[in-house]
């Protein structure tokens, strides 16, 4: 990641660096309990986890410091890819990232640029 | 040089080394994921100085007190002594100096210790008799001039340890107690802030403790405390808690029985659904659940959907260890 790190963090100083992401988290996973395609991935888990893994999914989609690789991020979804994780699922996490930035008036361009690096992920998240 | 103790191990840390880095340069097993602070998974306790506050963030309140710290983000600013969050380090010797009787179900247990030892009402310890069979229970009482812990322990069908409380333990024995564990506890700070408990049967336990370390620190905002039961056997310290409604105006005291068709002048239903829908949103409240482990997993998903923070929501889930055949 760093060699795209300093345009990258620019993005996250835009956005509101640590608070933001704080801001965004509980937002965020409230979205996602209760919608009735995807929470079932989330049962079943440690929900103070779930929140640290958050604030790491935001830390990187908000282009920040983060050392995940695509095999960190092909590991920790095997088992849901195994439950039947597939595009849709993805496609509704990254309809909630959007609402959530929106509800938090991020700008436009910015959640573009957000959605763009989560999308990123697509390919590892799935097990493509 | 910082040197960092972990067990019978000590590694110097080198200049810009953090501790994950050293103890896994000294193969240590430690846990490990994003290496940026945020993952928690290589969650860690100081056991002698307090680590660099830039290495708690985003920790809950009562790990930061507790000298929680995350290694992957820890540059050491003096010697540390370590140990991962299940490691268990000191016990000391304990007496029973009084078993009573609370209702036919749950025993009362007091004990006194001579060695110092510290602790947050709310936390629990791991209790052992002389033959080594261990269990955990959580502590009722705030710290106070006499050294001693309270306990209520439920008699559970089969249960090894509790039906050896109720049947042989006796005033004057002798049990071995670990240090207090657990980051369900009460905080100061924020005075103001709505509390909600939640508990079912000897979940009163640590959430009895709780209210009073929240009294005794003059917390100001409204304590509202639900206690469930199916029967009236797992209701007790019901007069207590009336009592202490009457002294202190801020404290509501609401005993529920959730068993079909019982005469008695509680609220009829599950102390969590009474509970939360006893307020419009949970937004800005601090949240204790205690207890059965789905009443406590349940309303911890629910108080978060309703607007706690999850940073706010404390729990103690009272597993049931399997009986050995």
């Amino acid at each position: 990641m760093s060699d795209s790190q300093e345009t990258s963090q620019t993005l996250y100083e835009k956005i509101g660096g640590e608070a933001a992401v704080n801001a965004a988290v509980d937002i965020f996973y409230r979205k996602v309990l209760a919608d009735y395609r995807i929470n079932r991935f989330f049962d079943n888990t440690d929900m103070d986890q779930q929140i640290a893994k958050q604030k790491a999914f935001f830390t990187m989609a908000f282009g920040g410091p983060n050392n995940y690789t695509g095999q960190d991020m092909r590991n920790a979804h095997a088992r849901l890819v195994k439950m039947g994780l597939n595009a849709s699922h993805f496609d509704a996490v990254m309809e909630h990232l959007g609402a959530t930035l929106t509800e938090l008036n991020v700008p436009a361009d910015l959640i573009a640029q957000a959605a763009a690096i989560a999308e990123s992920t697509r390919n590892d998240v799935l097990g493509k | 040089m910082r040197s960092i103790t972990i067990g019978e191990s000590t590694f110097s840390c080198q200049p810009d080394e953090t501790v994950l880095e050293t103890l896994l340069r000294g193969n240590i097993q430690v846990p490990n994921g994003c290496r940026q602070g945020l993952c928690q998974a290589c969650l860690m306790r100081s056991l002698d100085n307090s680590p660099p506050v830039s290495a708690q963030v985003g920790l809950k309140d009562t790990l930061q007190k507790q000298n929680y710290f995350l290694a992957c983000v820890c540059h050491p600013e003096q010697d540390m002594t370590v140990a991962l969050p299940n490691q268990q380090c000191a016990s000391i010797e304990a007496a029973v100096i009084k078993k009573q009787l609370l209702t036919p179900d749950i025993v009362q247990l007091v004990l006194e210790y001579q060695s110092p030892f510290n602790f947050f009402a709310g936390q629990f310890v791991n209790l052992k008799r002389p033959d080594g069979l261990t269990r955990s229970y959580s502590i009722a009482n705030i710290p106070l001039a006499k050294n001693i812990l309270e306990f209520h322990i439920r008699r559970l069908p089969n249960g090894q340890f509790s039906s050896w409380v109720y049947d042989e333990l006796e005033v004057g024995a002798q049990l071995t107690i670990s240090e207090a564990q657990g980051s369900c506890h009460y905080l100061p700070g924020r005075a103001e802030q709505p509390l909600m408990l939640v508990g079912t049967g000897s979940g009163l336990a640590p959430l009895y403790g709780i209210i009073a370390d929240a009294l005794a620190q003059d917390h100001s905002g409204p304590i509202h405390l639900f206690h469930g039961s199916r029967d009236l056997n797992g209701l007790y310290f019901v007069d207590e808690m009336r009592e202490l409604a009457e002294k202190f105006d801020n404290f509501h005291y609401t005993p529920c029985i959730s068993g079909e068709g019982i005469e008695s002048d509680h609220v009829q239903g599950r102390a969590h659904d009474i509970a939360l829908s006893s307020t419009e949103t949970l937004s800005g409240w601090r949240v204790f659940l205690c207890g059965h482990p789905e009443m406590v997993n349940q309303t911890k998903k629910m108080a978060f959907m309703k607007g706690a923070s999850m940073s706010d929501i404390y729990v103690d889930a009272f597993h049931v260890i399997q009986a050995e055949k």
